[in-house]
């Protein structure tokens, strides 16, 4: 391709140079109205308003009404529960790679018999989304092997400080679904990690909810799969109004119990 | 059938190819190799990639795993070509003359017998990337996609096994991953010699492992115990590899130990990890932790040793999450200790020093507590300070034995032009007046005399007072690979054979610490008999002597060894431990040495050097050695300290350090983290450990080894703090950068005048021994409690277990048999092991100078050679819970079973 002649350009994108150089005077592309046109064309805008104010409003009362979006929407990220309670996520970090954005930042740890997050021998430690640079693409939600990751509808995604605006694993976290038990807790028991992506684990079975019973009896969910279970210490508060409190952005990523319900309400 | 060759390349018709060479042709290209070479390798040189899993450059070709099949024709006695009636595997196949390759590339056969083989490979591989730690840099999931089937034709429940399995504290083995490419026992067996690992059972069952009947399901054992992780703050779980709740030798537990009694630990196991294809092999500490996109990647060197391998250093976000063998053919070729691999996490502990801390003294002189300060001021101080105890009886420099040139050379001039004086020396180990003349005779200024490549080609090694594996780490490699190419031999003059010399074919000459100059001089003379007359006559102008910083302990044995150079014309070569010690012998940090092997002593030096530093003149009395500095310091002659990285219980006599840090006048300290030393200086400045720095390592060989900055960072090298330092002293070094450093050093450049003449020091007579004693022998291991392994718990776990070592003999002397507990003891201290029965010379006992539970210097306070009592004892409580049943892997160190026959009781 020796005969292609192909010349760099010498100048960058000169805004005030233009293509033509900067002693090109300005003439207007549209051409101007001649006759009538021409003593009418200032009142011709009010036109347009007088025609206006007869068809149907689009306007939106935002923030006061809210309209519901597309059904999908892609919004706010998710980190969605297996029906037992237990993480999707794994930690792989397929998301952070995909991502074109580098807007997520995952760190990955060891389950542990007496700290089992999510089925298997992986779950994710750290999850972090820069909502900065999220572009809502969907990639990452494409790249998650166990579905652990998918959009909310949530578009109020805005916030006074940059810190904030990175949400955490707790902030992410899909709310207990019904009967869910919270996390950590054992895998069911005989089960595998590929069990639990087929779909064989329905809920929580009695000896994950009496191991939960055992060391962590303050779990709130423990009072749905329990009736009559009275978690200790926390007395006649109504702890449905706890739950119902919204998380603050940027705090340390404290994945106990409590925290994983932070955004939870059914 | 499918062999159609247009114009086949029959021999006559090439151009006559040189003798040695082949000529075949690959894929349509006619090449020309030498004969024996690989047709992977001559595709590789092309350019062609042909997919492979077992085959590796340094190890055996093995044939395993079947993915390199290429379709071969080769010429019949008529010159026809003929289609062999099946792929080949390129990996194990030598280029004949006049044979036509084809590849998946200009082959439909081979390409579709290499998918076949890869759909066979993943029908029971797990596929579980998403949790794997190869993910992103697997060759498995690259060759999937570059020569796999998308879809798989296999619909059936997949082989599993139950998984991970710790074969080690560090090492981590999914059996469902591995494709039974053998490289990892190849590596095991052929390269670091420490089999631990092996092929077990056969067809589908057939899978990587230790010998362990729970793992194997054998009747009636119990069901092996899978790994269970540790939590991110490193709190590892009491069920991982079944071991005691609470080991009080390390975190993580130790090693399991196999029926001959020796940990499933080598000291090179974590190659097996590095060349695994798969994620068959992970390792504990960077289990999880991060995926290769995270990681940013900077060459580095290896500080742990002076054998300055190359390693690479993955880092995320400012933290160093693993190390990796560099490539290196000169010097490391492709393998690392663990050390080198695993133990960097002392760069970033808890305890770094990152701001200067200064000491204030109330009116009386009482030392206060050290206070953070500013650099400004803390500079100010030692300035003054130092000024002040330079005037009262001068200021000793004590850099430490594991800087960089740059750093080095900064030292020697710092204390030259600065404080006036050659009290300067970087040994911070046991050393004598006979080594500094050995050194200054010998080593400085010989550039690369012995390589590598020469301990790989000579024919004949002898080392002395040189535990290849623990002093050598991966010295030990290269010998073993001449060992096994060329059939070297290698002889020993140590107190007994260890492993690393029955895994050297090595033939021992015993000798009891204090005796090797005895066992030199008798080489090659007639009063030799036996194993001495052996490599008395195998020594010749082509052997090598590979002497180590011990020999420096015995009084004679540098001067031995140089005579039995200059008798046999052998080669000698001088491998200390630590990474600096060379160049600071060629830097100048040494009392009677300055820069470029110059003796202090020759006024043509001394001017050379002053007219370089541009000062009038340099001092002109040889310096104190380190053991006098700190002697000369706890009188009080001096009257100021400059440390650099020294931690006082590597000196010959700690106590004698401590006294000397408390009682003298001034202590200025540069170190990386709070150390025993930092704790009694007055001014402490904190300097960059090598992540955080550029720099250049010199190698035992005198190759020097240049290193990037690998993070980001404020810390300041030795250098550049010294070169402040004497700033703020009113003196310019001239030494801010590392340019500036390589510019002096090369406008200085080596020595050419007369050398130091050669140490005649007569050895020492051997000492008479009462009842219940011994001669000490002691080195050390190459994992141990120094502080350079600090934060790595995994690692720790894969030590050796300190033992003391006798003979038969002597065990029955005192009462002993293995596993009991022997007491090793001085007037200063005692120090109690499990004792191991060795074949040994009578009366020697070895202990490791520096590991857990076993720290000669600071207990016995005395070193190799010298007389201490053994008795039996009883072990320690700790010992004896750890060494308690406690389940499976009941095996402590007291039941580590030995070969010995000469079992006593
Ligand atoms: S959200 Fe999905 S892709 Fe991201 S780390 Fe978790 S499991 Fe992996
Ligand atoms: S070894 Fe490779 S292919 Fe197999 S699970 Fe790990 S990353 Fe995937
Ligand atoms: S463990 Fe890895 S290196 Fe060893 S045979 Fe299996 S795949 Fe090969
Ligand atoms: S690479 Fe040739 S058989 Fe494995």
């Amino acid at each position: 391709m020796a005969d292609k002649d192909i010349s760099r350009r010498d100048r960058g994108g000169d805004v005030a140079g233009g293509a033509g150089g900067p002693e090109h005077e300005y003439t207007s592309l549209i051409e101007p109205k001649k006759g009538i046109g021409e003593v009418l064309a200032p009142a011709a805008g009010f036109g347009v308003t007088l025609s206006s104010m007869f068809k149907p409003t689009v306007t939106e009362q935002y923030p006061f009404e809210k309209v519901p979006t597309k059904p999908r929407y892609h919004g706010r990220h998710q980190l969605n529960r297996y029906p037992d309670g237990l993480e999707k996520c794994i930690g792989c970090e397929l998301c952070a790679w995909a991502c074109p954005a580098d807007a997520i930042y995952v760190e990955g740890a060891d389950n542990a018999p007496d700290a089992q997050y999510s089925p298997g021998e992986r779950y994710g430690r750290v999850y972090q989304i820069n909502y900065l640079r999220c572009i809502f693409c969907g990639l990452c939600i494409e790249a998650c092997p166990t579905r652990a990751l998918t959009m909310t509808n949530e578009y109020e995604l805005a916030g006074p400080t940059r810190r904030g605006m990175i949400y955490e694993k707790q902030d992410l976290l899909a709310p207990m679904g019904e009967g869910m038990l919270g996390a950590p807790h054992p895998m069911v028991p005989g089960t595998e990690d590929t069990d639990y992506y087929r779909g064989a684990v329905t809920g929580p079975v009695p000896e994950q909810i009496d191991w939960v019973a055992q060391w962590r009896p303050e779990d709130a969910t423990l009072q749905a799969l329990r009736p009559g279970h009275r978690p200790q210490g926390s007395g006649d508060r109504d702890t449905s109004s706890e739950l119902a409190e919204p998380m603050e952005h940027g705090q340390p990523a404290e994945v106990d119990a409590s925290a994983s319900q932070g955004r939870g309400s059914r | 059938m499918t062999t159609t060759t247009p114009k086949p390349a029959t021999p006559a018709a090439t151009s006559a190819p040189a003798a040695g060479e082949v000529t075949f042709t690959i894929d349509d290209v006619e090449v020309s190799v030498p004969k024996g070479t690989l047709v992977i390798r001559a595709a590789e040189n092309l350019g062609i990639q042909i997919p492979r899993f077992c085959d590796h450059p340094l190890l055996q070709p093995a044939g395993a795993c079947r993915q390199c099949l290429v379709e071969v024709s080769t010429p019949d006695r008529e010159g026809n070509l003929r289609a062999m009636p099946k792929p080949q595997a390129s990996c194990t196949l030598e280029a004949t003359p006049g044979m036509v390759v084809k590849t998946q590339r200009t082959s439909a056969v081979a390409d579709k017998a290499q998918h076949g083989v890869m759909e066979l490979l993943l029908i029971n591989h797990p596929l579980d990337c998403p949790t794997c730690d190869k993910g992103g840099e697997c060759p498995l999931q690259n060759q999937a996609m570059s020569n796999g089937y998308a879809t798989s034709r296999f619909h059936d429940v997949k082989r599993t096994f139950p998984k991970p399995l710790a074969i080690s504290t560090e090492i981590l083995l999914d059996r469902e991953r591995c494709v039974l490419c053998q490289r990892c026992t190849r590596f095991s067996d052929e390269i670091a010699g420490d089999p631990f690992i092996d092929l077990q059972q056969r067809g589908v069952r057939q899978q990587i492992g230790v010998f362990d009947p729970a793992v194997l399901g054998f009747a009636g054992s119990d069901r092996a115990e899978t790994y269970r992780g540790v939590q991110p703050d490193g709190t590892p779980l009491p069920v991982a590899v079944g071991q005691p709740e609470v080991d009080p030798r390390g975190p993580v537990g130790m090693a399991t130990l196999d029926t001959s009694g020796r940990a499933f630990a080598s000291y090179f196991s974590g190659n097996t990890i590095q060349i695994c294809p798969v994620g068959a092999l992970t390792n504990a500490a960077y289990r999880f932790r991060a995926r290769p996109f995270d990681l940013i990647s900077t060459p580095g060197v290896a500080e742990h040793d002076s054998n300055g391998a190359a390693i690479r250093v993955d880092h995320r976000r400012g933290v160093v999450l693993r190390r990796l063998a560099g490539e290196d053919a000169a010097v490391n070729e492709e393998w690392i200790s663990d050390k080198d691999r695993f133990a960097f996490t002392w760069q970033g502990m808890p305890d770094r020093l990152t701001v200067p801390l200064v000491r204030d003294r109330a009116e009386d002189g009482t030392p206060g507590e050290l206070r953070t300060a500013s650099w400004a001021e803390a500079l100010e101080v030692a300035a003054e300070g130092l000024a002040a105890a330079r005037a009262a009886g001068g200021v000793g420099v004590l850099p430490g034995g594991r800087l960089p040139l740059e750093d080095a050379y900064a030292y020697a001039k710092f204390a030259r032009v600065v404080l006036g004086t050659n009290d300067v020396d970087h040994r911070a180990r046991p050393h004598s007046a006979e080594e500094e003349a050995f050194l200054a005779h010998h080593v400085a200024g010989s550039r690369m005399s012995v390589t590598f490549a020469d301990l790989e080609s000579a024919p004949v090694t002898l080392l002395v007072a040189f535990e290849p594996e623990d002093e050598g780490g991966i010295a030990f490699l290269r010998l073993r690979k001449g060992v096994q190419k060329n059939r070297n031999r290698v002889f020993s003059v140590a107190p007994f054979a260890s492993r690393a010399l029955d895994r050297l074919d090595a033939r021992l000459l015993a000798a009891a610490p204090g005796t090797e100059p005895e066992v030199l001089d008798a080489l090659g003379t007639p009063r030799a008999d036996g194993v001495l007359a052996e490599a008395g006559q195998a020594l010749d102008a082509s052997a090598i002597i590979l002497v180590g910083e011990r020999l420096a302990t015995i009084p004679g044995g540098l001067s031995a060894a140089l005579r039995l150079a200059e008798r046999t014309g052998a080669r000698l070569a001088w491998i200390p431990r630590r990474a600096g010690e060379r160049a600071g012998v060629e830097m100048g940090t040494l009392p009677g040495l300055l820069p470029g092997g110059r003796p202090v002593t020759d006024a043509q030096a001394r001017v050379d050097v002053a007219a370089a530093w541009d000062v009038e003149r340099l001092p002109a009395e040889p310096g104190r050695s380190a053991g006098e500095i700190l002697a000369a310091a706890a009188e009080g002659e001096l009257g100021g300290l400059v440390v650099g990285g020294v931690d006082p219980v590597d000196l010959p006599d700690p106590a004698l350090a401590r006294a000397a840090l408390e009682r003298v006048g001034f202590v200025v300290s540069l170190e990386v983290r709070a150390s025993a030393v930092t704790a009694l200086a007055d001014v402490v400045l904190p300097v960059a450990p090598p992540v955080e720095k550029a720099g250049t390592f010199l190698n035992w060989e005198g190759r020097p080894r240049p290193f990037p900055q690998a993070l980001t960072s404020t810390a300041m090298a030795d250098h550049r703090v010294l070169d402040a330092l004497a700033d703020a002293m009113g003196t310019m070094l001239g030494l801010r950068t590392v340019a500036q450093a390589h510019a002096e050093i090369d406008a200085i450049g080596a020595w050419d005048g007369a050398r130091v003449p050669a140490p005649a020091v007569a050895a020492a007579q051997p000492p008479t021994l009462g009842e219940g004693q011994a001669v000490l022998a002691t080195w050390h291991q190459l994992l141990d409690a120094g502080r350079c392994q600090d934060g790595e718990a995994f690692l720790a776990g894969t030590a050796q277990r300190p033992v003391a070592r006798l003979s038969p003999a002597t065990g029955a002397a005192i009462g002993v048999a293995t596993g009991d507990a022997v007491t090793v003891r001085t007037g200063a201290g005692r120090i109690v092991l499990p004792a191991l029965l060795t074949p040994m010379p009578d009366g020697v006992v070895w202990v490791p100078v520096h590991s857990t539970g076993s720290s000669v210097r600071p207990t016995l306070r005395v070193d190799a050679g010298a007389v201490v009592d053994v008795a039996a004892a009883a072990l320690p409580a700790a010992d004896v819970e750890a060494a308690a049943p406690t389940g499976r892997r009941a095996h402590a160190a007291t039941t580590d079973a030995t070969t010995t026959d000469g079992e006593v009781l």
